[in-house]
């Protein structure tokens, strides 16, 4: 394998990490469980792609690759489906969202409403 | 007839993870392929109106130009989550939506939810409602682009 192709590689996976650790964090900062849902979606749709596309330079050309671009399809596809899920479920449990201060009156209207 | 293209897809998919010939895992693939297409003549049953999203060069230039929104609305958020005064500003908030067709919505209120920092809680007649963790982010859908990019699909 060259080393260009190596030294990319290497720099996915890396940034891949950080993004991980990143979302990590944010699973912990943020105040409530809407707002961490949003957390959970970096390490889905940035995260875990670049730590994939990482792994398939570092693989030759064969059923594998084709698994792992599959893999990489599929957790597109279903992140919005469980992200919707998670949160509509919350909503029905009675739990509601925190809102900043300043929330416009749309906001206000929406949460009274429902 | 789409029972006969999803048999094949998914006995093609089949093949491709298993990468296995012998007579058991072909036998148990086949099980498979019956049960998912059962279940799908199941669902049509209830649903009488089967959408499929048929891929063309335009669909491809939308989720090329998602992708890429995607990727900026990461760096963003991961932007506001090291930050050390974590500057979010939460907001949940209906957004007017003009698509009328159930697919156009459906690829709306998706691709609102896979962008980071937006998440749409529910789908009603002509609206969403939309949690946000910051005002740029309601902002940005409530200007329109991904709505007019998914408009330009015929959708």
């Amino acid at each position: 394998m060259s080393l260009l192709v190596e030294l990319l590689s290497g720099a996915l996976l890396l940034v891949g990490g950080v993004l991980c650790v990143t979302g990590g964090i944010g699973l912990v900062r943020l105040p409530d469980f809407f707002s961490r849902v949003h957390a959970s979606g970096l390490t889905e749709t940035l995260a875990a792609p670049l730590l994939l596309c990482g792994l398939m330079l570092r693989m030759d050309w064969s059923l594998d690759l084709l698994k792992v671009l599959l893999i990489l399809a599929f957790i597109l596809a279903t992140n919005p489906t469980a992200s919707h899920s998670m949160a509509k479920a919350a909503l029905h449990g009675g739990r509601r969202p925190l809102i900043a201060d300043d929330a416009d009156a749309a906001g206000e209207n929406a949460s009274s409403k429902s | 007839m789409h029972y006969l293209s999803a048999t094949l897809s998914l006995s093609l998919f089949w093949i491709v993870l298993s990468g296995h010939f012998s007579p058991l895992l072909l036998s148990v693939g086949a099980v498979s392929v019956a049960l998912v297409v059962w279940l799908l003549w199941r669902m049509d049953s209830t649903d009488r109106q089967p959408n499929t999203l048929h891929p063309s060069l335009g669909l491809f230039a939308y989720l090329g130009w998602l992708l890429w929104e995607v990727v900026k609305a990461n760096i963003d958020l991961a932007k506001r989550i090291l930050h050390p005064s974590l500057p979010i500003e939460p907001t949940w908030t209906r957004l007017d939506v003009g698509l009328s067709t159930k697919l156009g919505k459906t690829l709306y209120a998706n691709s609102i939810t896979l962008t980071p920092g937006t998440l749409t809680t529910d789908v009603d007649e002509g609206h969403f409602m939309i949690h946000a963790l910051s005002r740029e982010g309601i902002e940005s859908l409530r200007a329109g682009e991904m709505e007019e990019q998914i408009r330009k699909l015929g959708l």
